[in-house]
């Protein structure tokens, strides 16, 4: 589905040149459900928007399918987001002034889909997560969760491959994160890779497989554990 | 002093250079815009889009009829004053219109100057030989001497009469070549002709309110009046663009004129047109009749008293020039004051984006490319300033049409804006609305995905 090698990406930071990525080496297969899990901090966020295309990095390779994701133009870039991944974001980022309905909607738009067609298509996309007759209701009507599952729905309609969720569960208490779990699990069944950045181990624990990161590297699950047994070198988040 | 001139020059080259690279900037925007333009047609046909462009515009609607107004306004002074200045121009072409606009007219008054043994005061006269060699000179287009009857310039101790109907009107003794003088129109029978003055017919051609006078109505044409006792016999009736007063005169053939009440060979007006010569050939042949007149007459060619001149080329020349310079600065002004209605729509957009930094953010994760971020403010703009600046048209056309049924003062007449202008208004606004909406959609498109999904 997606391999990154030795991705490295740099910020600059007044005169310093922050080394946020440091040889990021990882693979995903498809239909694989995964958790990416690191302090903040630790290159996470950066890490999803590369992989979102929505960042670029300096060094490596990042392979998308059989693309080589690098130096796109904007333009470029747009297509490839349009068509292959959907966003799942913390704090949902719907429109406020279109309705759900309008909102899941809005990739078809850009894909150059015929409104009734849209519609149509966007109306059983919250059929799925079961906000149907929620259609014509505003974001500012909903609850999280709700707002939540409307975003999902919009993540879901351009038939993506691959859903990258930032965070998802992070504005949702307990009871309607697990909700939220459920349906990306339930999504990711469906054959659709799902990532999930996240600093919680509950949801990282739905995950099928967890990629750690501290100080923007990729590092395995024994050293992590071994880290957090030894208090006195953990890194107070 | 020179360091002020030299401070002075500089300033205006810097000025000049920045307006270069302005137009050179603006240019290549215009550019931009056309190519992003082609690469979205399919949008401007969208009504998809348009119903997007609509539903944002009307998420702010004081701010977006406060951006109208001052858009509207710009429009509606640009096109009033536009439409106030044709008022003007068209009012003094009528004014003018009632005379040839080419035509000189020349008459002989008193020395002022004592000249070749000639004392000062000398009333002068010309005669029909001095006609005749003026005809010659090169230049001229129609030529008509006229005879001031018993000496009186209007002829108006003379009465003209039919019946029991008597009155006193201006008497003009002419050539038949007055006929492109006068600016009348001949609206029955006909002008004095060529036969009238060589046979020294006594024919008379009746301006409208003389003919109406006379006759009450009736028709004139083949009827006898009397003027001065002399029997004269109607053979046109003519209007003016004058107006009445303007038709209160009478024209005869001068050669008519001078035998039945007295005048010899006596000549004292020369009237002529020069077709298109300029204001300074205009001088010459002026100038030309005044040495031949000089020579015969003996009085100082310098002695700008000694003939009177109504030179028609030199007043309409400096009208126009005025006239112009006041439609130039009517532009200027028009222009101002929409240039800053369009950098207020450009600003508003610009404080628009910058509240739309979630959202655009939003729709480039979702898979909209710059070049359709920025069509899209392109058109919000656009519809802003088209619909704002169409509003402010059709008032400042409804104002100058007002103003033209008024009839307010004689200097405005007919104040309208032609279709040319209407059309190029709203040319202009599209192009204005698409600069003013290019460089904040430049930076809408600029819009980082990250940082504008990253939360606050």
């Amino acid at each position: 589905m997606l391999r990154l090698s030795k991705v490295n990406k740099y910020y600059q930071v007044g005169t310093h040149a922050l080394h946020v990525l440091r040889d990021v080496d990882f693979e995903v297969a498809d239909g694989e459900f995964v958790a990416i899990m690191g302090a903040s901090g630790s290159g996470k966020s950066t890490l999803l928007n590369i992989l979102g295309i929505l960042d670029d990095y300096d060094s490596g390779e990042y392979w998308l399918g059989d693309t080589i994701i690098r130096n796109l133009s904007e333009s470029k870039g747009a297509a490839y987001r349009n068509k292959f991944i959907g966003f799942v974001f913390q704090s949902f980022n719907l429109l406020p002034f279109k309705t759900a309905l309008e909102n899941v909607a809005l990739p078809l738009y850009y894909q150059g889909v015929s409104r009734r067609k849209r519609n149509q298509i966007a109306g059983q996309y919250l059929e799925r997560v079961g906000l149907r007759d929620w259609a014509d209701h505003l974001p500012s009507e909903m609850s999280g969760g709700q707002k939540q599952r409307v975003a999902i729905a919009r993540a879901l309609i351009g038939k993506p491959r691959l859903i990258l969720a930032d965070e998802p569960t992070g504005a949702l208490d307990s009871e309607t994160s697990r909700q939220i779990m459920d349906l990306l699990s339930e999504i990711n069944r469906s054959g659709i890779t799902v990532l999930v950045v996240t600093h919680d181990p509950e949801v990282a624990a739905r995950t099928q497989r967890t990629i750690r990161l501290r100080d923007g590297k990729v590092v395995s699950a024994e050293d992590e554990a071994a880290r957090v047994s030894h208090p006195n070198l953990a890194v107070a988040t | 002093m020179l360091v002020v001139v030299t401070l002075v020059k500089l300033l205006l080259l810097g000025f000049g250079l920045a307006v270069a690279v302005a137009v050179l900037w603006l240019g290549w925007s215009l550019l931009r815009i056309v190519w992003v333009s082609v690469l979205q047609w399919r949008d401007l046909f969208s009504l998809d889009r348009w119903t997007e462009v609509l539903v944002t515009i009307g998420r702010s609607k004081l701010r977006t009829a406060l951006t109208m107004i001052s858009v509207s306004w710009g429009i509606f002074v640009l096109v009033a004053l536009l439409g106030l200045g044709n008022g003007l121009d068209n009012g003094m072409k009528q004014n003018f219109a009632k005379d040839a606009t080419n035509g000189v007219w020349m008459s002989a008054n008193k020395t002022s100057v004592p000249f070749g043994g000639y004392d000062v005061g000398r009333r002068l006269m010309f005669e029909n030989a001095d006609y005749q060699r003026a005809k010659k000179v090169e230049g001229i287009e129609h030529i008509s001497g006229q005879h001031f009857i018993r000496g009186q310039r209007w002829g108006s101790s003379l009465v003209t009469k039919r019946g029991a109907k008597a009155n006193s009107f201006s008497l003009d003794a002419v050539h038949p070549e007055a006929f492109y003088l006068g600016g009348q129109t001949i609206v029955s029978g006909r002008f004095i002709t060529a036969a009238d003055v060589q046979q020294r017919r006594k024919a008379a051609v009746l301006g409208q309110t003389a003919a109406n006078f006379l006759f009450e109505g009736g028709q004139p044409i083949g009827e006898w009046i009397e003027i001065g006792s002399v029997p004269f016999q109607v053979v046109g009736v003519f209007t003016d663009p004058g107006g009445a007063e303007e038709e209160r005169r009478i024209y005869l053939p001068i050669s008519t004129a001078q035998l039945a009440f007295n005048g010899g060979e006596k000549v004292g007006m020369l009237q002529f047109t020069v077709g298109e010569a300029s204001p300074s050939e205009t001088e010459a042949i002026i100038e030309k009749i005044r040495q031949q007149l000089a020579d015969r007459y003996n009085f100082d060619p310098n002695d700008r008293q000694a003939i009177r001149v109504q030179n028609n080329i030199e007043q309409f020349e400096r009208f126009r020039q005025l006239f112009w310079m006041i439609s130039a600065f009517i532009v200027v002004i028009g222009l101002g004051t929409l240039a800053a209605g369009v950098v207020g729509v450009s600003n508003i957009m610009m404080i628009a984006v910058k509240e739309r930094t979630k959202e655009i953010g939003v729709r480039k994760a979702l898979g909209a490319t710059p070049n359709s971020i920025v069509f899209m403010i392109i058109q919000e703009a656009v519809f802003l300033t088209g619909v704002a600046g169409l509003l402010g048209l059709a008032a400042g056309v409804g104002v100058s049409e007002l103003i033209g049924r008024l009839e307010l003062t004689d200097f405005i007449a007919n104040p309208s804006i032609d279709i040319k202008v209407g059309v190029g208004a709203t040319i202009f606004l599209v192009i204005a609305g698409a600069l003013a909406g290019y460089f904040p959609a430049r930076a809408a498109a600029k819009v980082n995905p990250i940082h504008a999904l990253r939360d606050q």
